[in-house]
């Protein structure tokens, strides 16, 4: 009798739990799902602008918010790709421009090409045309870039060098000179945290893109570059010079302590993307180009080591109409001018408002407009997830062990088995 | 008879739901790594294609040519070794201590076992802000200023950043073993106190009258009365060690030249940062050989007992 009716009262129970969720869903216009990793810092306070921009214009369709934390999408992505693979993707979700979104998604044939959608719009043009190629593949357009962040950027304590009567370097090899300079007066000269490997991976990249130039590294995923370029073998053995001059206790470290360094004055130097500079201005107040300044990282003039987050319309997304009207809201000149400010990137538009970005954001922006882009590879955006883990290993163990013949023997190796 | 047929129909019945999903989620998937395992889904193509090529035990091999898999075993091993000799020693220490029922007892009894309500999660967060280094001598950070402000300025290092080794042995491991003894060493205690107290009072008794030291009534008479509680805190706690995921991911990740790596935290980057599923699945197979190395004669055996 008992087990009757508490049988009875949870079918009645979830009768009642159905018209209530059915009855919620009825009063919207669907509702369409987002998928990122933005949740931390000047990221989250972006998106939610844009989420604010988006239900102004479509007050009636509920915007579901769907985040993963984890630094760089390090745990987002492996959910999404869990996501995709089980048939059950979201209505559009954040992926690096490149070989992220390429390799892994349209290859694969789990996207939908958006080209017709842009010229709809009329926005193709007041693309980045760079950028937009990032995000092709024979021919047809995948994802809306969102932002671009800055790669090869070389951050410094404005302080620490005027203290010690130090010019900032321009290219490699005064670099490294400095780097000892610093030293020698008991600096810490360049701030590394790789407790995440691929900090030092985004150290590598921007010395190999001054080694290799412009071209030739952006031929190099191509496959028109010989691996034998001397570029190569030198990008390893500055880089290898360069971490004898980093903090000891890099390894314990993220890059956020490491930019803290500079901070504190105790480092005088960080190689980090961009982001570093947000963090800087909003989580510490300092002023750019009083407190602390920033330069191409030595030897990469002229180059512009492009991170960018796209957004895509997925194979079999529940609400591909809402996710449209998604696209077009990041796609929109107000739309990139709104999350790109408090985010702390510059837009993948070429027609920005730059009364709406701080010095040195403005400052990037005529870089973007008139350097040579380069894709990142600690990013995702130069070469398959293969080829990036495997290099984040071979440049953690040289670190350790100083073997620069290892580490090209095993750049090449792992180039063959995983890029070509 | 005919009763007895139907007795069995039911028990059958009633746990056949549990049958089968055991079938299903543990066996099934098991087999389905192991042959993931010996295809060659090591690219996201392959991968989506489900594409049937069987290179036989390539991956296997592959991995442990590799010199990131053979420190990982190794760090594994002593991993497991001073993890347990720890939660051994210092809970058995504890569970002397206490039985004699000192002042205020119970309260370090549970306050022992604290650390084991604790996620491996929470555990690998704050101790690695305890053993964060900072600059050795200059600046330094958690417990080496500890040992700044002491003056035993010798005694400060580079804990789990340190890259050096003494036969294999990464002493980077040692701060994360130091962290895991602290959280397991409480389930030995109470273990070993569980043991203690159903042990006759009059047997310590007789053996005292007889002139027994302290330490021979520990090894002559405690220890060998509680070997087989002990053997089950040490199975339990070598499956723990090797489930330290955890506690190594968020304390110190894989480290300078995988320094704190275990296959564990290798396979993880393997499946899902890297997209080389087979990798990935060949080294969750040899964990499971490992774990069954350690579990299946200690199953077998009290089997046989009962």
């Amino acid at each position: 009798m008992l087990l009757k009716k508490s049988a009875f009262l949870s079918v009645f129970l979830m009768i009642a739990l159905l018209f209530v969720f059915s009855f919620s869903a009825l009063a919207q216009d669907g509702e369409v799902e987002v998928f990122s990793w933005w949740t931390g810092g000047g990221e989250e306070e972006g998106l939610n602008a844009l989420i604010e921009l988006y239900n102004e214009e479509y007050p009636d369709v509920e915007f579901i918010n769907a985040t993963v934390a984890g630094g760089a999408g390090s745990n987002a992505k492996a959910v999404l790709k869990t996501r995709m693979v089980g048939g059950n993707p979201p209505d559009s979700f954040q992926v690096h421009g490149g070989a992220e979104l390429i390799d892994t998604y349209v290859k694969t044939g789990m996207m939908q090409p958006i080209t017709g959608l842009l010229e709809e719009w009329g926005v193709k043009d007041k693309f980045n045309q760079q950028i937009l190629e990032l995000s092709s593949y024979e021919g047809e357009i995948y994802a809306v870039p969102v932002n671009v962040h800055r790669g090869n950027v070389l951050f410094y304590n404005m302080e620490v060098l005027n203290e010690h009567g130090i010019d900032a370097p321009t290219n490699m090899y005064d670099f490294i000179n400095t780097l000892k300079e610093l030293d020698e007066a008991g600096v810490v000269p360049l701030a590394l945290g790789d407790k995440n490997k691929w900090t030092a991976t985004h150290v590598f990249e921007a010395v190999m893109v001054g080694t290799l130039g412009a071209d030739k590294y952006n031929s190099l995923w191509e496959g028109s570059t010989s691996l034998d370029d001397p570029g190569i073998y030198q990008a390893f053995a500055y880089f290898n010079e360069m971490m004898n001059y980093v903090n000891e206790d890099h390894a314990g470290n993220t890059w956020q302590d490491a930019s803290r360094m500079v901070y504190d004055g105790e480092a005088a130097f960080n190689i980090m993307g961009d982001w570093a500079e947000g963090y800087f201005k909003s989580n510490m107040g300092w002023t750019p180009g009083e407190d602390f300044g920033w330069m191409e990282v030595p030897g990469t003039r002229g180059t512009f080591m492009v991170v960018n987050d796209t957004f895509g319309l997925p194979e079999g997304a529940p609400n591909p109409e809402n996710a449209k009207r998604w696209l077009k809201t990041i796609a929109s000149r107000e739309g990139q001018d709104t999350f790109n400010p408090i985010k702390g990137s510059i837009p993948a538009r070429v027609d920005g408002d730059k009364s709406k970005y701080d010095p040195y954001l403005t400052d990037s922006m005529e870089d973007f407009a008139s350097n040579t882009l380069t894709p990142s590879i600690a990013h995702g955006s130069a070469a398959p997830e293969g080829f990036i883990t495997a290099l984040n290993d071979n440049i953690n163990s040289l670190i350790t062990d100083n073997d620069v013949d290892r580490a090209v023997e095993r750049f090449k190796q792992d180039f063959e088995e995983y890029v070509e | 008879m005919k009763r007895k047929n139907e007795e069995r129909l039911v028990s059958l019945a009633i746990l056949s739901p549990t049958i089968i999903a055991i079938g299903i989620f543990v066996y099934g998937f098991i087999g389905r790594t192991v042959q993931i395992s010996i295809l060659d889904w090591n690219n996201f193509g392959n991968f989506i294609r489900k594409a049937k090529h069987y290179i036989g035990l390539k991956n296997y091999i592959g991995l442990f040519e590799e010199a990131r898999f053979q420190t990982d075993l190794w760090n594994t091993l002593y991993f497991t070794l001073f993890f347990i000799l720890g939660c051994l020693t210092i809970g058995i220490i504890l569970s002397l201590i206490l039985n004699n029922k000192p002042k205020g007892g119970y309260l370090f009894q549970n306050l022992f076992l604290f650390p084991m309500a604790l996620s491996f999660v929470v555990t690998g967060t704050v101790w690695r802000w305890f053993f964060s280094p900072g600059r050795v001598g200059s600046n330094p950070h958690g417990i080496n200023l500890l040992f700044q402000q002491l003056g035993l300025d010798n005694l400060q290092w580079g804990w789990f950043t340190s890259t050096s080794s003494v036969f294999n042995f990464n002493l980077a491991l040692i701060a994360v073993i130091v962290a895991a003894v602290w959280q397991y060493s409480g389930y030995t205690m109470a273990m070993w106190l569980a043991g203690l107290r159903g042990i006759d009072e009059q047997l310590i008794e007789a053996a005292r009258i007889d002139g027994a030291s302290k330490w021979q009534i520990f090894s002559k008479i405690l220890f060998p009365m509680q070997i087989p509680i002990t053997l089950s805190a040490v199975i339990v706690l070598a499956h723990v060690s090797l489930k330290a995921f955890a506690l190594i991911y968020s304390m110190t990740g894989s480290g300078p030249n995988n320094v704190t790596d275990i296959p564990a935290v290798y396979m993880f980057e393997a499946t899902f940062r890297s997209n080389r599923y087979s990798t990935g699945s060949a080294i969750a197979i040899v964990l499971l050989i490992m774990v069954g190395v350690l579990i299946i004669p200690y199953l077998l055996h009290s089997y046989k007992e009962e």
